[in-house]
């Protein structure tokens, strides 16, 4: 029995490995419903009129890619298919190529125009500075956007010259960039913001969702598979619920067969 | 020097502390154009932190490499990663750094197939390490650790499609434990971090709190 507590980590590695990897080869659908915190960003954004501006910050990088893409890429379905402008920028260097890539091939699956209907803004440092700096002035914190393009005559952004003047504001982070968000934007320029995050970042931020700071929260690659049932398009991350639903399983009966052996060992001692 | 080391700076962070504090509360039109004056004089000094940071990375690496400290080889690829992205980042495919970002260049191609897998490849390596400490160390041994165990199952479980279909109230439950015990917890931490912050800022402002100078003279 001891020898089975400490047994080789590779060994679990393979079970882990395995979890992963049968499911995607032998495809099974699970039931994806969605909470009402995925609701509450999927119901703002189809209350938003023809022609509103969504405003998308694409704060991660590589690293969170598998959770935080799918998300971008559903929230994008959603503002485009409603005929939303879409304007995006980050605040993670690493996020740009992702960011840029996610709006323009949804934007053209959707036949929209750069400039017009939909613009990437690019990266910009500091954080919170670049938040005030919107809140003045969008201009100011963005003269010219990803492409090199000057933003002060772009029709995408017709009629807006502030963070108070989008119609919603979407942070995807993986990082703390959500709270800045919330402290530096929100709170004092006074708009409505929906939050996507990593799984291991979710649960932080309950206590916005239930002061309302927040309309509505995706959290992990669930969250991303709420939104794509949600718009009923079906992708990558309603794919991903099956090895992630055996791999949770599998985790559990690790902690429940880990425990079992410990409290016998200790009986037998 | 102590003068233009330590009172300048201190001087420096007081009057621009008290001056943005104040700055929040007044709506007038000047205090809206310092503001803006102020965020972007900050965004401009943001930006040389990547030549402290990429210092500070190249001069750890080159040191590991100089001494031959264990796993030096490693560090190699990091002078090899960084050359090979700034070369074709400043190449900028054929247009160079002066003009603006060109598409489809080997910047990107690098981007697309280097960092995006290889940043993906390393945030996967968690699930095999939590499964593997999952079973070696997630001990039920007091009462209090039998309580978050019992309430991880339950979110782990009820947070993932297939929670509902082995007991159709676990996702209710996993919801419950993470609106409620979960939300009180996490205020209770982020006023406690609030309140520190805002100690250490009138600290920093006041002169108390001067870690921020550096040591030595």
């Amino acid at each position: 029995m001891e020898r089975l507590l400490k047994i080789d980590r590779r060994i679990i590695f393979v079970f882990v490995a395995a979890a992963v990897t049968i499911p995607l080869l032998i495809k099974f659908d699970l039931p994806v419903i969605a909470t009402k915190e995925v609701r509450g960003i999927y119901d703002k954004i189809d209350s938003l009129s023809e022609g509103s501006h969504v405003l998308i910050a694409f704060d991660y990088d590589p690293a969170s890619k598998e959770e935080l893409q799918p998300m971008a890429v559903a929230l994008l379905h959603h503002c485009f298919k409603n005929n939303i402008k879409v304007i995006g920028m980050t605040l993670n260097p690493g996020g740009t190529g992702l960011a840029d890539s996610a709006i323009t091939e949804v934007g053209k699956e959707y036949g929209r125009k750069y400039k017009e209907d939909y613009v990437f803004l690019g990266y910009k440092t500091g954080v919170e500075l670049v938040m005030i700096n919107m809140g003045e002035n969008i201009y100011s914190a963005f003269p010219k956007d990803f492409k090199g393009n000057t933003t002060t005559d772009m029709p995408a952004l017709k009629d807006v010259q502030s963070l108070q003047d989008f119609d919603f504001v979407v942070d995807l982070a993986s990082g703390s960039s959500i709270e800045a968000w919330i402290a530096f934007g929100k709170e004092k320029y006074n708009f409505d913001l929906g939050a996507g995050c990593t799984a291991v970042i979710g649960p932080d931020m309950y206590p916005f969702l239930q002061s309302k700071q927040i309309e509505g929260l995706m959290s992990g690659l669930k969250g991303a598979a709420e939104y794509e049932t949600l718009i009923n398009r079906k992708s990558s991350a309603v794919a991903g619920m099956s090895p992630q639903s055996v791999v949770h399983v599998l985790v559990v009966f690790f902690v429940i067969f880990g425990n079992t052996l410990y409290f016998m060992t200790r009986r037998k001692k | 020097m102590n003068f233009f080391k330590r009172t300048i700076p201190l001087i420096i962070a007081f009057i621009m502390g008290i001056m943005m504090a104040f700055q929040y509360y007044v709506p007038h039109e000047a205090s809206q154009s310092l503001l803006k004056v102020v965020t972007r004089w900050g965004i401009t000094i943001a930006g040389f932190a990547v030549f402290i940071g990429a210092y500070s990375l190249f001069h750890l690496h080159w040191n590991k490499i100089k001494r031959k400290v264990p796993g030096w080889g490693y560090s190699n690829f990091v002078f090899f990663g960084a050359g090979i992205t700034i070369i074709f980042g400043l190449y900028n495919g054929g247009e160079f750094f002066l003009h603006d970002k060109q598409e489809g260049t080997m910047f990107d191609w690098m981007y697309f197939n280097v960092q995006v897998p290889a940043g993906a490849t390393m945030f996967s390596i968690l699930a095999f390490f939590m499964a593997s400490a999952a079973y070696r160390t997630f001990r039920a041994r007091t009462s209090e650790a039998t309580i978050l165990l019992v309430a991880a199952i339950i979110v782990m479980l009820g947070r993932v499609p297939v929670g509902a279909l082995i007991w159709e109230f676990l996702p209710p439950i996993a919801d419950w434990i993470m609106s409620v015990p979960n939300m009180a917890a996490k205020r209770g931490i982020l006023i406690g971090v609030s309140i520190g912050a805002i100690a250490t800022s009138l600290r920093i402002i006041f002169g108390i709190e001067r870690a921020y100078l550096g040591g030595g003279d």
